[in-house]
């Protein structure tokens, strides 16, 4: 496992295609990317119970869903965190989040990590806007949802919701990579 | 004057800045080893390795000037400057008050996934820089600092 931990990690850049995952869902479930046979893509969200900027954007995450899920771009949201690292991001935590704030998703727990790693996320919330092609989802934006954190009426730039729509369009998407200030990932102790 | 010497140094307050400021401490000409710290209250590594900019904060004849860069929102200001009176902040702080967040990270460090704690140390004299996005262990900072000299 170290080998995956050291140096400069893979990361899925645009363009990429993913490889599939199987996770634990809040109801106990395992959900996989490739159960989304008739998806056009996915909007994969690394998120967390803990921090600021997750609770900032929970309820614009589940906008996004809702907006999207019909439109064949489902919100599938997964907790990366290590709970020994983060008590407050543990399985049970995570399944009263969801009933909490009625999550219409999967909110799926990355308990080895794996799959941020292999995503390259390193922050929460952390987005990756997928497009399917035949059957692989390939990478079609990496990044934050908006340009305000703290006030989504004040957000002048909407880069998720301007990605999957011109991925819906057809069209090319226009800002493909964006950074925001966020908590890092809470990754096991190596 | 005895009251004077037995008190000890006020806290410094937050100074609410815009991107603007930072660049000004990244294009310095200044011979001073600048190091610039990214936290927020609400991150437990961060207030975790304070102590340590501090600690090097208070070695005036090491020729360094700290800079902590506070990143929570401009309106818990008054979180903020509570926070540092509590745990008695000496040095510089600047509340970066620019919540379009993508459009500075890279000029900070391009390498900057946008995680914090994170630390910028240039050497203003050769040009050259360290970053680190991680908590500093102990005697971190002292180490990359001398590898700037």
């Amino acid at each position: 496992m170290a080998v995956l931990t050291s140096g400069s990690p893979l990361r899925y850049e645009i363009g990429d295609a993913v490889a599939d995952f199987k996770l634990k869902n809040v109801d106990g479930k395992m959900v996989a990317l490739s159960d989304y046979t008739a998806a056009k893509g996915a909007i994969i969200i690394f998120d967390c119970n803990t921090c600021p900027y997750s609770r900032a954007y929970n309820d614009r995450i589940i906008s996004l869903n809702k907006k999207y899920s019909e439109k064949g771009f489902p919100v599938i949201a997964i907790n990366p965190n290590d709970p020994q690292m983060s008590p407050g991001d543990s399985y049970e935590e995570n399944v009263s989040r969801a009933k909490e704030k009625k999550y219409d998703f999967p909110y799926l727990m990355d308990e080895s990590q794996v799959v941020a790693r292999s995503f390259g996320a390193t922050n929460t919330p952390h987005v990756f806007v997928l497009q399917k092609n035949g059957s692989d989802f390939k990478v079609a934006y990496i990044g934050t949802i908006d340009n305000n954190s703290r006030d989504a009426s004040s957000a002048s730039k909407k880069y998720v919701e301007d990605a999957v729509d011109a991925l819906i369009a057809g069209q090319p998407v226009s800002t493909k990579t964006t950074k925001a200030i966020g908590c890092g990932i809470k990754w096991k102790n190596s | 004057m005895t009251f004077c010497f037995l008190s000890a140094a006020t806290a410094q307050k937050a100074i609410v800045v815009k991107f603007d400021a930072l660049q000004k401490i990244l294009e310095t000409k200044s011979d001073q080893i600048q190091v610039i710290n990214f936290w927020a209250t609400w991150c437990a590594p961060c207030v975790k390795e304070l102590p340590l900019l501090e600690k090097l904060n208070a070695q005036k004849d090491l020729n360094t000037k700290i800079t902590l860069i506070n990143l929570d929102y401009a309106d818990k200001l008054d979180k903020v400057n509570e926070f540092m009176a509590r745990k008695n902040i000496q040095s510089v702080v600047l509340l970066l008050d620019d919540i379009d967040y993508n459009s500075w990270i890279d000029k900070v460090d391009k390498s900057w996934g946008g995680a914090i704690p994170a630390t910028l140390i240039i050497n203003p004299r050769t040009g050259k820089r360290k970053f680190v996005e991680k908590e500093l262990k102990e005697g971190e900072l002292e180490n990359l600092i001398a590898e700037l000299k």
